[in-house]
């Protein structure tokens, strides 16, 4: 699709030990937001990216409800995650827990708290994902599994990893 | 989870705030300990012990200058997590972008079909 990008990229720190903070704005009011974010039809349409094709959407939507994305990655693998809303105030915040149903030996405790907040931003929205670690050693696992792929990105701006993670 | 003892591992060793800083301070350039030692408002032993653990992953290196020892970051080791950065990165761009299109669908379904906004 042709369409600029008004909206900008995501942007990604490490604000703590503990924890990974994504933000982006979007050309789009907050109920929007939350509809796409809520909605099984509309969540199948973004999440699996450009990695695959998501095959299946349950959203419980209450607190104490559960969720489950699964998507299969490069028609070989099934990647599937699950949690439990622990907080819904809509059109503004969903607070929820995030497992990854593939990592060794993974125990519910394992599971990160993520904070999804839509903000106006003069029109459009500002949505922020906080997520949360119990540990750090959950954070470093987190960043351990994505560097499986042995991607060799060629970008050698060091110094700016060293003041992003502070 | 074993943990890895902090003087094998970088994500360990940026861990502690103070590291951190002198991590900040060197990316600017080379520093001789004491410049070090006044800019973080620490002791010498403190500097110097975490200097020691940045040694020990290979963040930092040092040389001798005259009776001086000046150390300078050396970014390698924590190349990993800024890959990691880089591709969960792109991950959510890709992600956002297809959302992008399912708002503008929204929009449309919302203003109805009788605006011909395309």
């Amino acid at each position: 699709m042709e369409t600029v990008t008004s909206s900008g990229k995501a942007s990604v720190t490490l604000p703590t030990d503990t924890q990974i903070l994504i933000t982006r704005e979007f050309d789009a009011p907050r109920h929007m937001l939350f509809r796409a974010f809520t909605e099984p039809e509309l969540i199948k349409r973004w999440w699996s990216g450009e990695r695959g094709k998501v095959t299946s959407v349950e959203v419980d939507l209450r607190v104490g409800g559960r969720w489950r994305y699964v998507m299969v990655a490069d028609r070989r693998f099934e990647v599937a995650f699950h949690g439990t809303y622990r907080e819904i105030v809509p059109d503004e915040r969903i607070v929820s827990t995030e497992l990854y149903e593939g990592a060794p030996g993974a125990t519910e405790d394992d599971a990160t708290v993520n904070t999804t907040t839509f903000a106006d931003a003069g029109g459009r929205t500002k949505m922020t994902t906080l997520v949360e670690c119990h540990r750090k050693e959950i954070r470093d696992a987190i960043i351990a599994s994505g560097m499986e792929g042995g991607m060799q990105e060629a970008m050698d701006k060091l110094e700016v990893v060293a003041r992003s993670l502070r | 989870m074993a943990r890895a003892a902090t003087t094998t591992d970088a994500f360990n060793a940026v861990a502690e705030p103070r590291r951190r800083q002198i991590l900040d301070v060197l990316a600017r350039g080379e520093r001789p300990v004491n410049d070090l030692v006044e800019r973080l408002g620490l002791d010498q032993p403190q500097v110097s012990k975490h200097l020691r653990v940045l040694r020990t992953v290979g963040l930092v290196e040092a040389r001798e200058e005259g009776r001086q020892r000046i150390y300078r970051l050396n970014g390698r080791p924590l190349k990993p997590i800024h890959d990691w950065l880089a591709r969960y990165e792109r991950t959510w761009s890709e992600r956002f972008d297809r959302l992008d299109e399912v708002l503008e669908d929204l929009k449309r379904e919302e203003e109805g079909d009788g605006n011909g906004d395309q």
